[in-house]
């Protein structure tokens, strides 16, 4: 097995453990975590993809390179707005759950 | 050469196992702990597939920016009162949810075993751009972010500035205009007060060399950027610098002008080089690391602000 081929599998079950974290834990953080599991797995892809793009005197091929870069930023700043939205939500409503029924109960809406 | 099969094993299974600890760890801080120890293996993982400027991203923001911002966001949900974590889903979901993600990692895995052969490369692209709009550019990634996909990365800044916004208004209506809640609460040790002393001068210095180096070496102005903005942090953390009022002007104006300088060159070019965002070829060099130099501050700006979260009320305003 190549290297090549091995960093592209790592990507694989990362993505398959971002997934299930993803749906399995009820904590928002644990999911948004699981979420930026995900992301790397994809962008490992990419990077593989990149790896074998190799041309014109590169050992790799710039361009998704350069998008993985992109990604990588834009994946922080999507995340500090999810923290800032699960932060919010939490102080509103003093559960720490995406569980929109949680906050109708009369014990959610009078915590704070 | 003969030992690096055997590093390339060790790193998969190093960096799979410690992301499947971050899943399956009991608490968020064991989480994120681990998540950061997985980002730096990941690093590693990417300097293997010869991706050294993507390995420096990934280690300064994938990993430590994140980290920051995960352990942050926990303690401030942990301070808040009646905090009560949901039930655990029941053990069919559970074997549910694993099958599904079995399946879609093992869909992934089969697409990679199988992609076509010869693989489809922009590389003569990128290289052409590197000779022409980007000349003089030694690192053929800057080329490409700089020159030859440049509206992209001119947008990805007016991401950041627009996911600034968006934390800022998630805060109450009372709190506009004030500064975001304190990095570290209460009081700053004095381990961390002398490790920022120490260590911002020292960042600060290689922060400006990563960026500087990365018109012809791997590093470049996101690098550069995400260091001095964790340089910035650290010296916040210590307390020996008040976080801003999300209302200071400098503060906006450091924001915008990454972005702003990037899209007056960019029209400028219609004008001296014929088109949107082409430079005049004997001086694309120096404007390509001017417009950088702005994009490092845009950055440095930005990644501190989005950590430190929306604008709070305090007792002494």
């Amino acid at each position: 097995m190549t290297p090549l081929v091995l960093a592209g599998l790592v990507g694989a079950s990362l993505v398959g453990l971002g997934l299930y974290g993803l749906i399995l834990h009820p904590h928002p953080l644990r999911k948004l975590l699981a979420f930026n599991l995900i992301g790397n797995g994809v962008f490992l892809v990419f990077g593989i993809v990149a790896r074998r793009g190799a041309a014109a005197g590169f050992r790799f091929d710039p361009v998704p390179q350069a998008m993985v870069i992109t990604g990588i930023v834009v994946a922080f700043a999507a995340s500090a707005l999810a923290v800032a939205i699960i932060l919010r939500l939490s102080a509103e409503s003093g559960r720490v759950t995406l569980d929109p029924e949680a906050w109708t109960k009369p014990n959610g809406g009078d915590a704070k | 050469m003969s030992i690096l099969p055997y590093v390339d094993i060790g790193l998969a299974l190093l960096v799979v196992g410690i992301a499947s600890t971050t899943v399956a760890a009991r608490d968020l801080f064991a989480a994120v702990v681990g998540y950061v120890a997985y980002g730096l293996l990941l690093a590693f993982v990417w300097i293997r597939l010869y991706a050294p400027d993507v390995a420096l991203t990934e280690a300064a923001v994938g990993s430590g920016v994140t980290g920051v911002l995960l352990i942050t966001a926990g303690k401030r949900l942990g301070a808040l009162k009646n905090a009560v974590p949901d039930a655990q889903p029941a053990l069919a979901f559970k074997l549910l949810a694993g099958a599904l993600a079995a399946l879609v990692a093992g869909a992934l895995g089969a697409a990679i075993l199988l992609l076509p052969d010869p693989p489809p490369s922009l590389a003569p692209e990128a290289a052409a751009a590197a000779d022409g709009a980007g000349a003089g550019l030694g690192n053929p990634i800057t080329a490409v972010l700089m020159s030859y996909r440049s509206v992209d990365t001119m947008l990805e800044k007016l991401v950041l500035i627009l996911a600034v916004v968006g934390v800022w208004s998630v805060g109450s209506d009372k709190a506009w205009g004030s500064a975001p809640a304190e990095l570290r609460q209460p009081k700053a040790t004095a381990p961390m007060v002398f490790l920022a002393q120490t260590l911002a001068p020292v960042g600060v210095l290689i922060a400006i060399h990563i960026f500087w180096t990365g018109a012809n070496a791997p590093g470049g102005a996101f690098q550069g950027g995400a260091l001095l903005a964790a340089m910035w942090m650290v010296i916040m953390m210590a307390q020996l610098a008040k976080l801003p009022r999300i209302d200071a002007q400098w503060l906006r104006m450091a924001l915008v002008s990454g972005p702003a300088v990037f899209l007056i060159f960019g029209l400028a070019g219609e004008l001296t080089a014929g088109s949107f965002f082409a430079y005049p070829h004997s001086l694309a060099k120096p404007i390509i690391l001017f417009i950088e130099a702005f994009m490092v501050l845009s950055i440095a700006a930005a990644l501190p602000m989005l950590v430190a979260g929306p604008p709070s009320e305090r007792p002494d305003q």
